[in-house]
């Protein structure tokens, strides 16, 4: 049979993975070199390494049996079905609403205009939140940084990732409410849960044993 | 110039439909010749009739009124059609009666490879034959129709649509909080399964032992370790399980059923076994089925079912990968 295939996030959770995956007696020397590659043979695995806005969409599709990825990038694709199999524990994050530090703008839209205008890269995420909180924003997609948006006037708010909540500090921007709280999460595809069992339950259970140590 | 179609909706040009016409005409010749008939039914239904299937999963997601005001809904699949059609139509008959299809449906998913809004499925129903044997049958049914199509890698999950209900009331939870754990099971997203487990109030060990549950997965050693994980709903879905497994063993026909307790379709009308079918060489779900007693009492018929249903395509799709395989392979 062929090696299982493993798609791995590049980006902010690509050192927390290779640790892991360190841990439980995968070589990762030739990820960490700055080999230009994207796939990878090694200890029996075939690991790929891509955005991890595209892991979900790998894994769904079958194209990797198993991933590692954020639970936001999880919560934003929603619609992708994937088996979670595991809270691995690192990469920890809160979603948050935050906004000018000591500014009432968003207060005050939603008292004069009943709208807030919020600027994210999680529209799904931020669009289910507000519902649920009963509130209506109008949602302005950004792809690149976020922070800026309310600086200059591109909407009253963010919905965004925050690690240590340095890059908002440094924006004067400030958490008013926290959404959900992420961390890197072991998906695997629904077909190669089921014919692939016994690999990927061996697999399951070192990354339990190894993510609580 | 382009003229649109709507999404999720395709055309299928001759050399597509040459292989289809070759791969429909395997199934329905395996299906006939182990006397299931060829049934049609209306591509629109009642709303009424569509519902009484499934409220939630199933709803058909287009529906509109037709010119007296009836609200008309187009069938999300054959099961309930067929339903209705036995309990109006074979009053009079003695069952059991074997039935098959081969018929589009539609449902409002997102369009990708292999899931599309108007889909077709292939498969049979058997209507009033006791529990195991029948399940035992339309098992033997798919496993003709699956070497028919070619996919002898292909290997059908067999688990029991009951055991999580009736678990979760022995363990004392809630109906309100049994929705949000059973929504998680169905995901299968094990993190949120556990945290809405412990959330129930069963205390961790036990929401543990759940999820442990839900993972067990393989041959017959599988009901050993299940009966490991205790409990009186486990035992009796393992009794189930077993008694079925059995009979396919005795028949010759276990090899390429797989057990599986973590099996939970989202179809609502299924009771006790409960089928999914899957080939290694696609990322999704062939098709399943199971057993549906509860559906035929929603029509007034106290007669058990089962049946199965093969998406078409995605079977296509199977045999196009497998012989692309071969074909690497040599």
């Amino acid at each position: 049979m062929s090696a299982l295939k493993l798609a791995v996030p590049r980006g902010a959770l690509f050192g927390g993975t290779l640790d892991l995956l360190d841990a439980v007696g995968v070589d990762t020397a030739e990820m960490r070199g700055d080999s230009r590659s994207l796939i990878f043979q090694t200890s029996g695995l075939t690991v790929v390494t891509v955005r991890p806005s595209d892991v979900p969409t790998y894994v769904e599709s079958g194209a990797a049996d198993i991933g590692i990825t954020g639970k936001d990038v999880l919560l934003e694709q929603a619609d992708r079905a994937v088996f979670e199999l595991l809270d691995l524990g690192f990469g920890r994050c809160r979603m948050v609403l935050a906004a000018r530090t000591g500014n009432d703008r968003l207060a005050e839209a939603q008292r004069r205009l009943g709208m807030m205008r919020i600027a994210t890269k999680y529209p799904r995420i931020a669009e289910r939140y507000f519902e649920s909180t009963g509130r209506r924003v109008e949602l302005i997609e950004i792809k690149g940084s976020v922070e800026l948006a309310p600086l200059i006037g591109l909407g009253d708010g963010i919905v965004d990732l925050v690690a240590t909540g340095r890059t908002l500090e440094e924006n004067e921007l400030e958490v008013r409410e926290e959404i959900v709280e992420c961390t890197a999460r072991f998906v695997a595809n629904r077909v190669a849960h089921k014919l692939r069992a016994a690999e990927i339950d061996d697999l399951t259970a070192k990354l339990r044993e190894a993510s609580r140590r | 110039m382009i003229h649109p179609i709507p999404p999720g909706t395709r055309d299928v040009l001759p050399d597509e439909m040459r292989e289809l016409r070759k791969l429909k005409g395997a199934l329905i010749e395996v299906f006939e010749a182990r006397g299931f008939g060829e049934v049609s039914t209306p591509a629109i239904e009642y709303d009424e009739v569509m519902a009484r299937g499934d409220g939630r999963a199933a709803r058909s997601s287009y529906r509109f009124f037709d010119e007296s005001g009836e609200l008309l809904a187009l069938r999300s699949d054959m099961t309930v059609p067929i339903a209705r059609l036995v309990a109006s139509r074979f009053v009079n008959s003695e069952p059991p009666y074997r039935l098959c299809y081969l018929a589009s449906a539609y449902r409002a998913v997102r369009p990708q490879s292999g899931q599309m809004r108007e889909f077709m499925q292939a498969g049979v129903e058997l209507i009033g034959a006791s529990a195991a044997e029948g399940t035992v049958e339309v098992i033997e049914v798919l496993e003709a129709a699956l070497d028919a199509a070619g996919l002898d890698r292909a290997v059908i999950g067999l688990g029991d649509a009951d055991l999580y209900g009736q678990l979760l009331e022995e363990l004392g939870v809630e109906e309100g909080a049994r929705e949000a754990v059973l929504a998680n099971l169905a995901a299968h997203d094990l993190v949120a399964l556990e945290q809405a487990l412990v959330e129930a109030g069963i205390g961790a060990e036990r929401a543990a032992t759940c999820v442990q549950l839900t993972q067990l997965r393989g041959g017959k050693e599988v009901l050993e370790r299940a009966r490991g994980l205790g409990g009186e709903a486990v035992e009796r879905a393992i009794a189930r399980l077993s008694e079925t497994y059995e009979e396919l063993e005795r028949r010759g026909a276990a090899e390429r059923v797989q057990i599986d307790l973590g099996l939970l379709r989202d179809l609502g009308y299924y009771s006790g076994a409960i089928l999914e079918v899957y080939d290694p060489a696609l990322g999704h779900v062939l098709g399943g089925g199971g057993r549906y007693d509860g559906l035929m009492k929603r029509f007034g018929l106290d007669l058990s079912a089962a049946g199965f249903g093969l998406y078409l395509e995605r079977v296509h799709t199977a045999q196009m990968e497998e012989s692309r395989r071969g074909s690497e392979a040599s």
